[in-house]
């Protein structure tokens, strides 16, 4: 469903000559259905490679493969392919000044998908699944971040994507709040979506991951089922690190 | 004092309309061409500057730091004597200020505008953008009306400022309060009663402005 063939990206800094290498030609091969979790140290390259999928950060060489086509190619429409990756964010980047109707219904209808009110109707569904069918009519400035989050989960979800992109959902949550959004995604997971997902919660990952990677330099510098990966880890710094993490 | 008082009675008795006919008239029409035409400007420039096309945005900064950079009067000088020349048509004195006025107002209000887009959070651009928005879309629906709010209150200063600012016409003669204040004070010679009268009417127009504008901001936080 989606591969990436080479993958480099490097930040400028300011005051730096030398421009901070992120990405040191990542391939990887994401299958339909599978649900793929990212781990590793931050600076790894995680979230920069999770924000390559969709081309919020434009690879500087490399190819990335979106359902046969390539988006890395200057004259596709981006902005069509999009439309079927949903993405949740770390800060869940919900739009403040829209109820949480209008948070869900605004891109199925401006991008022609839905008229309103079938938006309007998938909408009232889609916040019943996540318990925030009351709140629709109030401004997310009222939600808890636990709430913002699925908020956000399922307005990506109301443009019925074909793949879900998680940047660490749960980083800057109460942890408290962090049960509740995992579940959501647990639920999503489980009804087949592809999803990729950058976490810190290891327990999680290993349990809902079909494929772990872990991301360490700016590579993949290992890639395996769950109980491979944290059980009989073979690379020396996939070692390390969860020797240092609890889960 | 009281031949002070006595003196602003009997000026704004005898001269009160054309402080407040045709000075408070003229002033709030050139004001009112400048906010306007100006903020349309502002607008344009401002998405000139954030424009992909990179020549744009340098020219663009060009023509708004020579405008920060220079005196406004100069600038009206320069609008008085060149504008006439440059348009087809018939300009009046009045026009042709008006014109200056505008171009060093748009660019104010285009660096006010550009800190209040910058200062929305990239997060917002980059989750609208996500669920496939263009940028068109993501501008309009997303970062705009969100901007705004942090617009608003710089922006009233600013409409306050052209409000003053006005004033620098009347070495032009176009009509406005402070011309008013040249008229009367050459036909009375009562310097100081006409300055301490055009000073009042310059405060309350610009206390009220301030006063609505407040009201008007409250009323968009309310909203959150």
């Amino acid at each position: 469903m989606i591969k990436t063939v080479d993958l480099h990206k490097s930040f400028k800094i300011a005051g730096q000559a030398e421009p901070l290498h992120v990405l040191k030609g990542v391939s990887e091969h994401i299958k339909k259905g599978e649900v793929v979790s990212i781990i590793g140290p931050s600076g790894g390259g995680k979230s920069t490679f999770l924000r390559c999928l969709n081309m919020l950060e434009i690879p500087e060489s490399g190819q990335i493969f979106f359902e046969g086509v390539e988006i890395t190619d200057k004259k596709i429409d981006i902005n069509l392919h999009r439309q079927k990756m949903g993405m949740v964010f770390q800060h869940f980047n919900v739009f403040p000044h829209l109820s949480v109707k209008e948070n869900i219904t605004l891109a199925p209808v401006l991008t022609k998908k839905k008229s309103q009110a079938e938006a309007d109707e998938i909408a009232m569904a889609l916040l019943e699944r996540v318990g925030l069918q009351d709140k629709a009519e109030e401004h997310p400035g009222r939600l808890s971040g636990g709430q913002k989050q699925r908020l956000a989960i399922v307005r990506a979800l109301a443009m019925e994507p074909d793949v879900m992109l998680f940047d660490e959902p749960t980083s800057a949550l109460d942890p408290e709040m962090v049960g509740e959004v995992l579940d959501v995604i647990k639920g999503l997971v489980k009804s087949g979506m592809t999803s990729v997902i950058v976490t810190h919660e290891m327990g999680f990952a290993k349990e809902v991951s079909d494929r772990v990677l872990f991301m360490d330099g700016g590579v993949i510098a290992e890639s395996g089922t769950p109980s491979d990966v944290f059980n009989t880890p073979q690379n020396p710094r996939t070692k390390e690190f969860l020797s240092k993490v609890l889960y | 004092m009281g031949e002070y008082f006595s003196n602003i009675v009997m000026i704004l008795s005898k001269y009160w309309q054309v402080f407040l006919v045709t000075g408070l008239k003229n002033t709030l029409v050139l004001a009112a061409i400048t906010v306007f035409f100006g903020a349309i400007l502002g607008v344009l420039i401002c998405l000139g500057r954030m424009s992909r096309f990179k020549p744009l945005n340098w020219v663009l900064v060009a023509i708004v730091e020579v405008i920060r950079g220079t005196p406004m009067l100069l600038q009206l000088y320069i609008g008085y004597f060149i504008v006439p020349k440059i348009l087809p048509i018939a300009v009046s004195d009045f026009m042709a200020v008006a014109v200056a006025l505008c171009i060093n107002s748009g660019c104010y209000q285009s660096e006010v505008f550009r800190s209040g887009i910058q200062a929305v959070d990239r997060g917002q651009t980059e989750a609208a953008r996500s669920l496939g928005l263009s940028r068109r879309q993501t501008m309009s629906r997303i970062v705009l009306p969100q901007a705004i709010k942090n617009i608003l209150p710089a922006l009233g200063n600013e409409f306050i400022m052209i409000i003053k600012d006005t004033s620098l016409a009347s070495t032009f003669f176009v009509g406005e309060i402070m011309t008013s204040y040249l008229l009367v004070k050459g036909k009375t010679y009562l310097t100081m009663e006409c300055l301490m009268i055009t000073g009042a009417i310059y405060f309350i127009l610009c206390f009220v402005l301030s006063k609505l504008l407040g009201t008007f901001e409250r009323r968009l936080k309310a909203h959150d």
